[in-house]
């Protein structure tokens, strides 16, 4: 652990957002010739950080050592970055398409010929030349998207690193990668690595974190949980970190009452090898009338996706689906709707609300498509429908025919609820549905929930906060870098089994 | 997908070889070799079918140059603002208010033509760079900027002139009507024994010339490779430290500047202007750029494509001038199917690049 | 103070604002120019005067206009076809009733010809819309060269006339009757759209579409159906319009119906609120635009600004209009604001993450 090989050393850097701490005191090391994750959360303040060294954001406390300046730098622009020896790669390739690999290469910086137009034959003759020294056989001349994305990668990859060799960022590369794929960048990482390159390895599988990493930094809430080595860093201890627990005083905390062992209950999901390619791998999955099943899972482990697969959001390209015994097809949403299903979407700005439409428009939406454009909905059955969830929701608007943009980001998640409750759903599949609702409020959608379970109806609950789907959940459904990887009934339902099945892995 | 080799095998080079053929065909390339052959076979079966009517006549090819020189100019500046995923419905009325200007300059104030050409040339450009600000610095839509472009400059050539102005200036006259003969095509003799070489204007000359640098620009600058970029993906083109909103401003201004340049090729040509002149002008130059290879989603895109295009629509016109007995609106109506369909084929393509 | 800015707020928020103060400026100009502006007489039984002029001459425009909100609306582009589309429908009507004594076919079936034609062209435009996702102004451009060649085929490129005087009810009076019909047919198509609109659900649908497409298609919507369906209705409206022209004037001059209109449609639903961008929408205000538009070109002719002339101005007024509207100069306007009150910090306010 010496001193003499730090590349990088971030101190004390604070950066806020109109009032909200993104993060506050954070310190952060890289040292040359190693590759270190950065892993949190939502909301632990990893691309804060990111785009804080990169120059995309200003901060307003700390400091920037890096090797070679004797002075604190500030990066202002990415291209300051870049010349300061700091390049990124994003997961969506920032490249071009349409030109050629040599060109992508070199865009900015083509090699001139003596008469001023751009030199081809030099700048393909160089392009070869990076790629030979990451020892990567690949046509220049060809355009960039004659490539797969995982080839597309190496080529920003190589761009950054031709430009400049202190410090390689890598924003989850490996989001859009199959297994093959990933072991080539391994391996050019790898290199890269004994090169004497530092990397920074933004990432949320943990897998590959202990496939690949030297050391660990954890965020959470804006502020730095720890710096580890890989190996003194068991994979239970590093979920609880990021989840913020500490592994050795766990809450006892309730799970609900229901009893799922009913042989009897109806089964309203049967799922067989359903998957959608690229984003959950496929599962298997039954759900009884009246379960509530969580999801848990890190970050981007694919339960949004699951879910979605399910609803038909994401159309499923292999397994079978079965609803109330009935194999079914969804090829548009409403098929899903008239068969009975919900989808509250985790983004609720993209998805959710129809922004210059009416609450009470936004509300009745839902249950008007599946009446059909003639057959609507008297302007008498839309205002009672829309005061018995403001009422029951606890909506605060002045009034239900406001443009929905006008209402708080809690109270448009409400109008969303409100929106999918009213078309009576047998299953109301709800993702992160509490996310931005005060707490008063999310006692109440739990409640909710559980009540509309003993009612009859089944509900799927993801939600990021362990505690809720604690107290809601009948079963759990664990998830781990897109594939379903356990499944909890009842009173194995505790956080330290939750945890226990993400880490997976060997070693506790 | 072609993928990385990691060994080095000439079996999985030829494999590779084999893969690039396939990719190759199925790429952008595609549609230029498409277009160059519908050009070509077109071309035969005239020559086959108007046999009587000497349409096999290197005057017949050269008259496709001679009668769209102000077309290839302005789609060369169409090709470019179609790169960059923009669109420009407004060069129509351009060329008509330039060919206006100009005929009234030199005929009712007496004006050096060479004067007035310049003046209708830097207008070009400032309108240009007028309609690619408001695009690029105030986001506005290019298609509503240049659909309001289109009427506003059709507005100002009525303002201009309401009536139609013949041009007598004697030194514009002089350059329009001068032939250039290239006898080294071979002679021909017509029917009073009169021996004639085939022959071609100044405003052929020019029109190549500009298909020319467009070529090299669009291949050899770096301004020409960053119009790619933009047009390819504008968000990493602006990651990687190109002025992106520079860069459109530029495209629309030279492209308003090869629009008015048209419009002078297109006066040396009718040597008149009234209002409705080159009322489907911007039609026509978009259909010669997509039919020869450039999608209306940008990034792709070339000179030579470009050029095919124009030479296609030209001859479809010359087939039907040769028929004789039907309406000239048909011309305009293939050429508009023509169009589409090529769209519905890109688009139909980009869908399936996109499933893969 | 407080209160006076809150007065104004409301009263220029209201949606109906931008089109009413437009028409009011064009009347009052009007009124300057020709101070026995608001004039009406009654002439051989029927109405004539200005005001008159604009109800008639708008009908179609307001009829267009009315097609291209929905348009608007749903895709986010414009129609640029409908002057052509107007004009193959105007073209097919008069070319099927034959320039004899007699129609040569029922009255009836060539006002249905010429409206399945309009139909045609808008599901043409709507298909590549909808369903291939091609820009909208470039598709519809296809059939504003196309749609003029139709119609000049379809009048052997002659100006056709029709000797019938009973053909002319529709474009002017109907015997005995002293308003316009064409203000007839207009409150018919109106009242029609707006019934539909409200009484089924499609008034919301559209919007929603227009509004966020992902949302509504999480919702049940189907958007591709619902933007085909929009550029069908405005292919149809763009006929009727057609059909009107044809009747003014007893005949089909292929290279004269519809001059112009798509300028204006598109400035009447822009002067109308609406936002060319797509999303939500106001019947009443496109109509208010119709006339607006129409009045501003009665008040050019009264400045002796000929027919070719007029887009010059028109031009103008939607390019103002559509920089007004654009967000990167509301950004830039508060961006000043913000710079001029510094002192004031914003507490709390939920923060997306």
């Amino acid at each position: 652990m010496s001193n003499a090989n730090e590349i990088l050393k971030m101190r004390h850097i604070t950066k806020n957002f109109l009032g909200v701490r993104a993060l506050h005191n954070v310190d952060f090391t890289l040292r040359s010739g190693e590759i270190h994750a950065l892993m949190g959360e939502n909301g632990a303040g990893k691309s804060t950080l990111i785009k804080v060294l990169t120059g995309a954001e200003e901060f307003e406390t700390g400091t920037i050592m890096l090797e070679g300046h004797s002075h604190p730098i500030i990066n202002r622009s990415p291209q300051e970055a870049q010349h300061n020896g700091i390049s990124t790669v994003y997961q969506e390739v920032n490249l071009c398409p349409n030109l050629s690999v040599a060109e992508n290469v070199f865009i900015g910086r083509e090699p001139k010929s003596k008469v001023g137009g751009i030199d081809w034959k030099t700048m393909n003759k160089k392009a070869l030349e990076v790629f030979q020294t990451l020892d990567i056989k690949i046509d220049v001349t060809l355009t960039l998207d004659h490539y797969s994305v995982a080839i597309q990668q190496m080529v920003a990859i190589a761009r950054a690193v031709d430009i400049s060799a202190k410090v390689l960022i890598l924003d989850e590369p490996t989001s859009s990668l199959d297994d093959s794929e990933t072991k080539k960048l391994f391996d050019l990482m790898k290199k890269l690595k004994a090169q004497g390159l530092g990397i920074i390895f933004v990432t949320h599988y943990l897998d590959q974190v202990y496939e690949v990493c030297d050391r660990i930094t954890v965020l959470r809430n804006g502020e730095l949980v720890g710096e580890y080595e890989v190996e003194n860093l068991p994979r239970l201890q590093l979920v609880a970190k990021m989840m913020g627990k500490e592994f050795d005083d766990l809450a006892e905390v309730k799970h609900a009452s229901v009893d799922s062992s009913d042989e009897n209950l109806e089964t309203i999901i049967e799922a067989t090898g359903l998957g959608c390619s690229g984003k959950v791998k496929p599962f298997d999955l039954t759900i009884k009338k009246g379960d509530v099943i969580g999801l848990a899972g890190l970050l981007g482990s694919g339960r949004s996706e699951l879910a979605r697969t399910i609803y038909g959001a994401d159309k499923p390209d292999s397994g079978e689906l079965k609803m109330k015994g009935k194999r079914i097809k969804v090829h548009k949403t409403l098929d899903a709707m008239k068969a009975g299903m919900a989808f509250l979407p985790e983004n609720r700005k993209e998805e959710g609300i129809i922004s210059d439409l009416t609450v009470r428009e936004n509300i009745i939406l839902a249950l008007q498509a599946t009446k059909g454009a003639l057959r609507r909905l008297s302007r008498k059955e839309q205002e009672e429908f829309t005061d018995r969830y403001i009422d029951l929701l606890k909506i605060k608007t002045p009034d239900r025919d406001i443009p929905v943009k006008q209402l708080s980001g809690g109270n448009q998640q409400k109008v969303i609820l409100a929106r999918w409750l009213l078309t009576d759903p047998d299953l109301l599949i709800l993702d992160e549905p509490t996310r931005g609702i005060d707490v008063g409020t999310k006692t109440e959608i739990q409640k909710l929930v559980i009540n509309l379970a003993n009612e009859g109806k089944t509900v799927v609950f993801i939600s990021s906060e362990i505690e809720e789907m604690l107290r809601t959940c009948s079963r759990m459904i664990v998830m781990r870098d897109t594939m379903k990887v356990g499944e909890l009934a009842d009173d194995e339902i505790t956080q330290v089994n939750i945890m226990k099945a993400i880490a997976g892995g060997a070693g506790s | 997908m072609s993928k990385i080799e990691m060994n080095t095998s000439s079996q999985a080079n030829s494999l590779k070889a084999r893969s690039l053929l396939k990719d190759k065909l199925m790429g952008h390339n595609f549609l230029l070799f498409i277009t160059v052959v519908l050009f070509i076979l077109m071309y035969a079966a005239g020559i086959v079918a108007f046999h009587e009517k000497n349409f096999g006549t290197w005057q017949v090819f050269l008259n496709l140059f001679i009668s769209n020189a102000g077309l290839i100019i302005t789609s060369m500046g169409m090709t470019m603002v179609l790169i960059i995923a923009g669109i420009d419905i407004s060069v129509g009325s351009m060329v008509a208010v330039v060919c206006m200007g100009l005929s009234v300059m030199m005929e009712t104030a007496m004006m050096n033509p060479f004067l007035a050409i310049l003046i209708v040339l830097v207008f070009g450009a400032i309108y240009g760079a007028f309609q690619g600000w408001l695009i690029s610095y105030l986001r506005l839509e290019p298609f509503i900027i240049t659909l309001t472009g289109m009427f506003l400059l059709r507005g100002l050539t009525a303002m201009i002139s309401l009536n139609m102005v013949t041009v007598t200036n004697q030194t514009f006259l002089d350059i329009a009507q001068s032939k250039i003969y290239m006898p080294f095509l071979g002679v021909t003799t017509n029917a009073k024994g009169a021996t004639m070489a085939p022959y071609i204007y100044p405003t052929v000359i020019l029109a190549l010339l500009v298909f020319v640098i467009v070529l090299i620009v669009l291949r050899y600058t770096k301004f020409g490779r960053s119009v790619y970029a933009v047009g390819g993906n504008q968000q990493s083109a602006m990651l990687m430290g190109l002025n992106v909103k520079r860069i459109k401003l530029k495209v629309y201004m030279v492209n308003g500047f090869l629009a008015a340049l048209g419009g002078v090729a297109y006066l040396l040509n009718t040597c008149g202007a009234f209002v409705e002149l080159a009322k489907d002008f911007e039609m026509e130059a978009i259909a010669a750029t997509v039919i020869g290879g450039t999608p209306l989603t940008g990034g792709v895109g070339n000179a030579f494509g470009t050029l095919i295009g124009v030479l296609t629509k030209a001859t479809i016109e010359t087939f039907v001038s040769f028929q004789g007995n039907i309406s000239s609106w048909w011309s305009k109506i293939i050429i508009a199917a023509l169009l589409a369909v090529f769209i519905i084929i890109q688009s139909l393509l980009a869908r399936r690049k996109q499933k893969q | 103070m407080k209160q006076n800015e809150s007065f104004i707020k409301r009263i220029t928020g209201r949606a109906l604002f931008l089109p009413a103060i437009c028409l009011f400026l064009v009347l009052i100009a009007n009124l300057v120019q020709t101070p026995d502006f608001f004039n009406i007489e009654i002439i051989n039984g029927a109405f004539y005067g200005f005001i008159i002029d604009i109800i008639n001459w708008g009908s179609g425009l307001i009829i267009m206009a009315v097609g291209m909100t929905l348009v608007v609306s749903s895709s986010g582009g414009a129609d640029i076809s409908v002057g052509s589309v107007s004009a193959v429908a105007g073209a097919i009507c008069v070319a099927a009733l034959g320039t004899e004594e007699a129609y040569q076919v029922p009255y009836v079936y060539s006002l249905l010809l010429a409206l399945l034609a309009g139909m045609l062209c808008g599901a043409f435009n709507g298909f590549l819309v909808a369903y291939l996702k091609i820009v909208p102004m470039v598709a519809t451009l296809i059939l504003l060269t196309a749609g003029r060649g139709i119609a000049q085929l379809a009048t052997g490129s002659f100006i056709l006339y029709v000797k019938p005087d009973s053909f002319k009810y529709l474009g002017t009076f109907l015997p005995g009757v002293w308003i316009p019909t064409t203000l007839f047919v207009a409150l018919f198509v109106v009242l029609i759209t707006w019934l539909v609109l409200k009484r089924t659900s499609l008034g919301m649908y559209i919007q929603s579409v227009g509004i966020n497409p992902q949302a509504s298609r999480l919702m049940g919507l189907n958007s591709k159906r619902i933007i085909f369906g929009c550029y069908i209705f405005c292919g149809l409206c763009a006929a009727i319009a057609g059909l009107v022209s044809v009747s003014r004037t007893g005949s089909a001059d292929a290279n004269n119906i519809g001059r112009y209109k798509e300028l204006d449609a598109i400035a009447a639903v822009a002067i109308g609120g609406n936002m060319l961008s797509g999303g939500k929408f106001s019947l009443i205000g496109s109509v208010i635009g119709a006339i607006t538009i129409q009045a501003l070109t009665t008040s050019l002719s009264a400045f002796h600004v000929a027919p070719d002339q007029q887009p010059l101005y028109k031009a103008v007024v939607v390019i103002i209009i559509v920089a007004i509207q654009s967000p990167e100069l509301k950004r830039w306007l508060r961006g000043l604001k913000n710079k001029l009150s510094s002192a004031k910090t914003t507490e709390g306010g939920e923060v997306e993450l």
